[in-house]
This record gives C-alpha cells, sequence and structure tokens, in this order.
C-alpha cells in the first residue's frame, strides 16, 4: 500500500505535500492532519511502520528555527487538534490540544478572569509550538517559561504510543516530570497532543515604568536596583536602544504605590505609562535571531559585545535575551559576531543560540555551540526515537 | 558481607580515606532507613565523600563491580527515596556540606548536596534573601535531597517547587562521568527531569539555587470556622477573587486537638476547622488583599480572626500547623502521614468521602492540608499494639489515595513515591505512560544501578527498543508517486 492510502485509512486529512510546505527547503512528501488525540496516535503508528521521518508543524511561526531537518517524510500538521479540552477556572488549570492558537486560548481563559502567564512573541503561534520551543517572554521574570507552567503533558511517541506525565494538579511528584524534559525538545522526542497549564489570575492593574540608559553601566545600574528593590515586577527588561522597562502587576493601589517607588528608584528619565514600551514582548529586529543565556552580571559585557548599529537586543532580568542582526550583515560577520558573543558569556555561564539565520548565514554559523551534556542527551534521544525520524538534525549535535 | 561487596569495600577504602568507608555493621545500622520507619534495610556500604571527584570515583567503582548504589543527603524523605540497598553502597552526602558562594548580584547561590536548606537561607538573608523551597524538615534536609524529592513546602503556592529554584546541578552520571545540567544552556532540559527523579538519575554533586528577594512584607491571618466545609468555603472564595497568597493550610478539629495537645498553640475553641493565610510581598499589594481575604474569611462565617501582629505572633500561629504531625503522637500510639493531591475544588466531596471512610473502618483520620493547592495530608490514627490494626490504617490509608485518583489528583504532592508508592503508580499511570518515564531512566542508567527499585514497580529493560522493526524504506526510488 502507498504511504498516503496507509494513512488515509487511520486519518481523515491527508494528502501529498507542496514545495511551499517545505521545512526549510526540505520538502515533506505527506501532510496528515489528524482530529483527535487517538487519530494522532494511529498517525504516528503508520509513520512507525512505513519508517517515515516526521516533523510536527503547529501555524508555521517557528517552523524555520532550527537547523533543517535532515528527512522529512511527513508533516503532522496540529490545526484540527485545536480543542481547549477543560478549563477547570476553580482549579486554576487549563487543558490545551496542541494545535489551538495562544491568543484563542488566552481569549477563553479571560472570559473567567485567568491567564497563562507566557508571552506570546509571534502571534499566532499555537500551544504545541509554543512548548516544543520553550517560548517565553517578558513575563518570564516572575513566571518563568513553559517548563514553569506544564503541569500535564500527553504526547504520541515514535512508536504511536500515548503517554502521559503529570496531571491537572500543581502540586503533583509521581513519577518523572516529562513535561520539563519536552519543552525546548523540538519536535525530536515525539508529538506533543495536549497540554495542561497551571493558570493565574488576570491582574486587576498594571503599569509599566521605563527609564532611559545610556551606556551599558547605566543599564547595568538600574537593572540591579530594580532586582534587589521590593517593588517585585512581573517582568524587568532591557530593550535596546538604551531603554530599561519594568511591568508591575497587582491590585490598583498597589500598582500605583509600586510605580512611584520604582519613579524614585530610577530618576528623571523615568516614565510610568499603562502602554507596554516599542519593543516590548517581540524579538528584536533582525533577520538572524540569537538566544542568549546572560545572568543580571553579564548584561553590560552583553551590551558592550552587540553594540555595532542596526544590532537589536532585548534582555529579561530571568537572565535571557535575544539579539537580532541586521538582514545585511554577510555571513562571515555574523559568525564572528557570534563567536565574540559566545567569548563574552562564556566568562559569566551564559551561552549564546542562533535561533533562526537566513539560508546564506546558515551554512556558516555553528547553531549551538557548546553543548555540555549533549552525550546524554543523545542517548535520551535514542530511547524516544531509536530510529532517528523524530525532526531528525533539527535539533543540537544534529539529533 | 559477600564476597562482591568486601572486594569493592576494599577499593573504595583505597579510593577514600580509611574514614570515609563504614563496614562496621553496627554503625551501618544507623543507615538503615530514612523518614519512613516502617521500611528497613542495612546498606552494605556507606561511604562519606567530600568532593564531586570521589563521588564520580565511587559511582564508577560501583559500575564496574555492578553493585547497586543510592545517594542519601539528611534522610529526611517521607516515601524510602533514600532507603539503602543491603546488596549495595549508601553514598551520604553529609561531608559535602560547604556553601560555595552567595552571588547576591545574579540572585544565586552555589552549594554542595549535603548543606541544609535553611543554612541557604541564613546565608543569603543578611543580602536580602532566602531560598523558597520550605519543606516543615527545613531545618534539617539537604538540598540535594529537595533537588531528589523536587521538595515544596507550605509556601511553594505562590513560588513553586525546588524545580523552579534550580539553575544548575552538577551531576555525576550512572556511568560515573560529572556534568553539569543547566537551565541556560542548548539542548533538552535535563535538569528538568533530574530534579524529581528520586535520585534514579545520578547523584548531584553541586547545586546552584535561585534566590528569592525577602518580601516587603508578610501578614498572616488565622481564622477558625465550624466546619471544614466553611473552612473550603472561604478557600475557594479567596482563590477566585484573584488573590495568590503566600500560604494557605487549613487544619480539622482532631488535628487542632493534637496540635493543642503538644504544643497548646491556643488555636480558637470549638473550631471544627483552622484556616491559615499568608500573604506577602510589596506593602501596599499585601494591605490590600489581605483586608479582602479577612472579609472573605467573615463572608464564610469564621467566628474568629486572629491577625499575627508581629514576628512572634505569627510563630505562634504556624506553631499548630507545623507541629501537627509530630503532635498526633500525643492522640494515637502510632499514625501513617498520606501525601495525596486533589484538585482543589474537589475538597468538599473528597473531605467528606475521608470522612465516610474514617466511619465504615472506625479508623481514626486528622486532616492537615495545603488547602491552596489542594494538597493532602491526612494523619492515619491507629495503635500498633493491636493486632490488625496497621493493616487497617494502610487499608484507609491506600483508599485515600484511591479518591485523590478518581478526582484526578496525584498520589504524591511532595513526599515523593519511593519505594513506599511504587505499587501505587499504575492506578494512576497506564504501562505506556511508565513505560515512557523509564526510557529517560534507561537513558542515564541503562544497567538501572542508581537507586533501583524506587519509583516504578517495575524496571523496564533497557534493551528492548520501542517501535516496530522497519523494512525497505517506502519511498525508495518512488518519490515521484506524488
Amino acid at each position: 500500500m502507498r504511504p498516503l492510502d496507509a494513512l488515509a485509512k487511520v486519518c481523515g486529512d491527508v494528502r501529498p505535500g507542496e514545495s511551499a510546505e517545505g521545512v526549510l527547503g526540505v520538502e515533506p512528501s505527506l501532510v496528515a492532519a489528524p482530529g483527535s488525540v487517538a487519530e494522532a496516535a494511529e498517525v504516528m503508528r503508520v509513520a512507525a511502520e512505513l519508517d517515515l521521518a516526521v516533523v510536527p508543524r503547529g501555524a508555521e511561526t517557528r517552523l524555520d528555527w532550527g537547523t533543517p531537518p535532515r528527512r522529512c517524510d511527513l508533516l503532522v500538521d496540529t490545526h484540527r487538534l485545536d480543542a481547549l479540552v477543560e478549563h477547570a477556572s476553580g482549579d486554576l488549570v487549563a487543558k490545551a490540544q496542541a494545535g489551538l492558537p495562544m491568543d484563542r486560548l488566552a481569549e477563553a481563559l479571560a472570559d473567567r478572569g485567568q491567564r497563562l502567564a507566557l508571552d506570546v512573541p509571534l502571534p499566532g503561534s499555537t500551544v504545541g509550538g509554543t512548548v516544543a520551543t520553550g517560548a517565553a517572554g517578558p513575563l518570564r521574570t516572575l513566571f518563568g517559561t513553559p517548563r514553569d507552567l506544564v503541569i500535564g503533558l500527553t504526547v504520541v511517541r515514535a512508536d504511536g504510543q500515548i503517554a502521559r506525565s503529570g496531571g491537572k494538579v500543581v502540586k503533583n511528584v509521581a513519577g518523572y516530570d516529562l513535561g520539563r524534559l519536552f519543552c525546548g525538545s523540538y519536535g525530536t522526542l515525539g508529538l506533543i497532543v495536549e497540554v495542561t497549564f497551571r493558570l493565574h489570575p488576570v491582574p486587576a492593574a498594571r503599569a509599566w515604568v521605563t527609564c532611559s540608559v545610556g551606556d551599558p553601566g547605566e543599564a547595568h545600574e538600574a537593572v540591579q536596583s530594580v532586582l534587589h528593590s521590593p517593588v517585585a515586577p512581573s517582568a524587568l527588561e532591557y530593550l535596546s536602544p538604551g531603554t530599561v522597562a519594568v511591568l508591575l502587576e497587582g491590585v490598583p493601589e498597589g500598582v500605583a504605590a509600586r510605580a512611584g517607588q520604582l519613579t524614585t528608584l530610577l530618576g528623571d528619565t523615568a516614565q510610568v505609562t499603562d502602554t507596554a514600551p516599542d519593543g516590548w514582548g517581540v524579538y528584536p529586529d533582525g533577520t538572524t535571531l540569537i538566544d542568549v543565556t546572560a545572568p543580571p552580571t553579564a548584561l553590560p559585557h552583553l551590551l558592550a559585545a552587540t553594540a555595532q548599529p542596526e544590532v537589536a537586543v532585548s534582555w529579561n532580568a530571568s537572565g535571557h535575551g535575544h539579539v537580532g542582526l541586521p538582514s545585511g550583515m554577510a555571513p562571515a560577520e555574523v559568525a564572528a559576531v557570534l563567536g565574540s558573543l559566545r567569548d563574552t558569556l562564556a566568562a559569566h555561564k551564559g551561552r549564546a543560540v542562533v535561533q533562526y539565520a537566513p539560508e546564506d548565514v546558515r551554512g556558516e554559523v555553528d547553531f549551538w555551540g557548546p553543548v555540555p551534556a549533549l552525550a546524554l542527551m543523545r542517548r535520551v534521544k535514542d530511547q524516544f526515537d531509536p530510529d532517528h525520524r523524530l525532526s531528525p538534525g533539527r535539533f543540537v549535535g544534529g539529533i | 558481607m559477600e564476597a562482591e561487596l568486601q572486594a569493592l569495600a576494599s577499593r573504595l577504602g583505597a579510593l577514600l580515606g580509611s574514614d570515609q568507608v563504614i563496614t562496621d555493621p553496627v554503625r551501618l545500622r544507623t543507615y538503615d532507613c530514612d523518614g519512613l520507619t516502617n521500611h528497613r534495610a542495612t546498606p552494605g556500604v556507606v561511604v562519606l565523600p567530600d568532593s564531586a571527584e570521589q563521588v564520580a570515583a565511587i559511582v564508577r567503582a560501583c559500575a564496574d563491580a555492578g553493585v547497586p548504589y543510592v545517594a542519601r543527603g539528611s534522610g529526611t524523605g517521607l516515601s524510602g527515596g533514600a532507603l539503602p540497598r543491603a546488596d549495595g553502597v549508601l553514598i551520604v552526602t553529609s561531608r559535602m556540606r560547604r556553601i560555595l558562594e552567595i552571588d547576591v548580584a545574579n540572585q544565586r547561590a552555589v552549594v554542595e548536596p549535603g548543606v541544609i536548606n535553611l543554612d541557604v537561607t541564613r546565608a543569603a538573608r543578611p543580602h536580602g534573601y532566602y531560598f523558597a523551597p520550605d519543606p516543615s524538615s527545613q531545618q534539617i534536609c539537604s538540598v540535594g535531597g529537595n533537588v531528589a524529592e523536587n521538595s515544596g513546602g507550605a509556601h511553594c503556592l505562590k513560588y513553586g517547587f525546588t524545580a523552579h529554584h534550580v539553575l544548575a546541578c552538577e551531576v555525576v552520571t550512572p556511568d560515573g562521568e560529572l556534568v553539569e545540567l543547566s537551565a541556560g544552556d542548548p539542548g533538552y532540559d535535563l535538569l528538568g527531569v533530574f530534579v524529581g527523579a528520586e535520585g534514579t538519575l545520578g547523584v548531584t554533586t553541586k547545586i546552584t539555587v535561585r534566590l528569592t528577594r525577602v518580601p516587603e512584607t508578610v501578614q498572616t491571618l488565622l481564622a477558625a470556622f465550624a466546619s471544614i466545609e466553611a473552612g473550603g468555603t472561604a478557600v475557594s472564595a479567596i482563590i477566585g477573587a484573584g488573590v495568590v497568597p503566600a500560604a494557605i493550610e487549613m487544619m480539622d478539629a482532631l488535628s487542632i486537638e493534637a496540635a493543642e495537645a503538644a504544643v497548646r498553640c491556643g488555636y480558637p475553641p470549638g473550631a471544627g476547622a483552622v484556616l491559615i493565610v499568608e500573604l506577602d510581598g510589596p506593602e501596599a499589594e499585601v494591605a490590600a488583599q489581605f483586608a479582602e481575604v479577612e472579609r472573605l474569611c467573615r463572608d464564610a462565617g469564621a467566628f474568629e480572626i486572629r491577625i499575627a501582629a508581629d514576628d512572634a505572633e505569627r510563630a505562634l500561629i504556624w506553631t499548630g500547623r507545623k507541629s501537627a504531625f509530630a503532635a498526633v503522637g500525643r492522640i494515637s500510639p502510632a499514625y501513617l502521614v498520606q501525601d495525596g493531591v486533589i484538585p482543589r475544588t474537589a475538597l468538599p466531596q473528597v473531605l467528606a468521602r475521608i470522612d465516610a471512610l474514617s466511619a465504615e473502618s472506625g479508623v481514626r483520620v486528622a486532616n492537615v492540608f495545603h488547602a491552596g493547592d489542594g494538597n493532602l495530608h491526612p494523619l492515619v490514627l491507629f495503635d500498633d499494639a493491636e493486632p490488625g490494626a496497621a493493616e487497617r490504617a494502610e487499608d484507609v490509608s491506600g483508599a485515600i489515595l484511591d479518591l485523590c485518583i478518581e478526582h484526578g489528583g496525584s498520589i504524591t504532592g511532595e513526599h515523593g513515591v519511593g519505594v513506599d508508592k511504587a505499587r501505587y503508580m499504575p492506578r494512576m499511570f497506564s504501562e505506556a505512560d511508565l513505560d515512557t518515564m523509564q526510557m529517560v531512566r534507561c537513558g542515564f542508567d541503562p544497567a538501572g544501578l542508581c537507586n533501583p527499585g524506587k519509583v516504578f514497580p517495575t524496571p523496564r529493560l533497557c534493551g528492548e527498543v520501542p517501535g516496530v522493526r522497519k523494512g525497505p524504506h517506502p519511498f525508495a526510488g518512488k518519490a515521484d508517486i506524488f
């Protein structure tokens, strides 16, 4: 039986791939869009039987991130898996299918005064894609990233088995936390089909306090003063060029009082606004996007190492940031900037990982840089995907 | 001692100092259990390494000899996670108690695994910081043990568990390699799965933890209700109002009686339930929310509310709660501590069912719980001198776990699975779920020597490769079909 027919027997939406659907240029032979978890499991089982290399696809906001797959026989598209399975508002918990867009999830939760405390830097992205790439924004200062908010996960394994970990309660230490393992695993361990999140109440009031900083030293001072103050910000960011921005959330009287404290702390240029400053919650401009790990004391060094005009930087007090390099930058220059970034950050236990790069740059740079526990990662990968059929080549060390 | 273990003991003696290897049977018995005392095994050998290199050497020696090993911090765990093996080596981290760095500017500390939880806070406090995970045993439990168990505590409702406060672990893997697992590094979040793996994926030798800014203010109240139901209504109202308290704890009449007998905490007489609510954070936030919490408690029928005016009064309010487990010893010769979780909204139904279970079986159950996150700690009381009483208590305790599972909860919120609950895992997870978790274990520890027999009821054979074996590639030479 042809693979198309074999898949069509188990899934209501299967068709040949189109050239425009290539994953970083690697064209899929087939696209299957399962409409239920059971159907997704069948698709994965058939893919295993036929030795098809599988790449999951959500809303394609980050499908061009990472390195190209070595093979892509089958794209598993999650757009039909878009249900909000459960919103237990009294328990501050929601379970969503992988293909549900984050903005639709947010709308549904907001109806009952709740939210998933994750920013969505790329509009349209899905629950599954957000978890698979570990994506987060400014709120990570207080709430962390998907790994900190996922409390239950259902995946379909490479062999088509459905596996679940965690559950629908926040406090739970029964068994290994596969949720954290799958966050940021780029589709290389299994197909994420359902995710249960812990939620937070939508705050009654919010305000941003911003100030201008003239050089890396001033940025460092401003960040340190907020960090060690008792104002408990929801987010603390540096945004190039030269802004330190703080998000305060809480009850109206509390937010007003804390904004007052911060204005005193941050000096003459401090401003309080009820809308986000430019560049808030989005990736910095540029066509090469680099994710950096940089603890607070590394910030001035990060800024010094990226002082070229047209290089954009955003950085979060959780110790993570992004650097955007302009489209005109020659591949060799990108490689040089990346190299110097890595050298600078290494002294502070920081890292720089390329998330997206245009085609001409892709071949010139090492996307991941040093990966300390790579051997162990390969062994875990070999257990989950012994035939290396799941997004092969998309991840660290060619995993 | 078997010849194999004896040979390993002398090899370990050569690798470490002679005072770091214990083989004397009398001294070995000191280590025969952790906080769960009904499971005991005298370890074959105990080693007391004082460096990561020594831990790595020990693990390599065990791997070479094919001998199992278990890591142990302070031995305060409540699920037998550090239960030793009679045929194995117990690696005790009590000589690895250095706080290596307090890095205020980056809000982190680097500690060895044997460091006591509260000592991290003591070291950070002068700088205005603390280590947020606060298990009840925090005065004696180790950070290494917290990592293994992903420990929580009363305040994890707002601040999260150990997993949220660990930035990196240096780990000796089961093949004896020393690797750093860091949340900031590229690749899989192996740190995320290592924390909470109950010591089955390796031994941590150095931990980088996040330090949390001491809140500007803390406000604590104690509210007394006629019944558990009324207290539960208050909890739902507080959470429903969008308040995220630092902690919400509840005790029922029986546990109040026990606490009263033990520490004279002076809780309001006649209370069917008391609720402790603590808010912390910026002053203006806390002031507004605290007033609301007080109002919601009164609306739910609180007949007395006490507000702590200072730290001493706060400590007094907490005394009863913190002593509850031990206090139960005053009203019962023996007891089991259960640790189940339910969705918070199921609290009234589940407590009614626990009452019914207790009435049917004649086994008394005192309820203490982290009400904010649905984590129940029923204390199942029995008289160990009475024949069959222990078994009846076990049955009730197990039935409570079944109730938790039935309501979509968990068999453990913070004590871990260990040896105690491995048999309950199949009630909560399918065979495929457990098999998948064990793939991680096979990746880390294919020989199954690192803390074997914990967490999973049956080990997975790591040689087994899942999936269907393949024939020729279906697209080979056929790419033009489409």
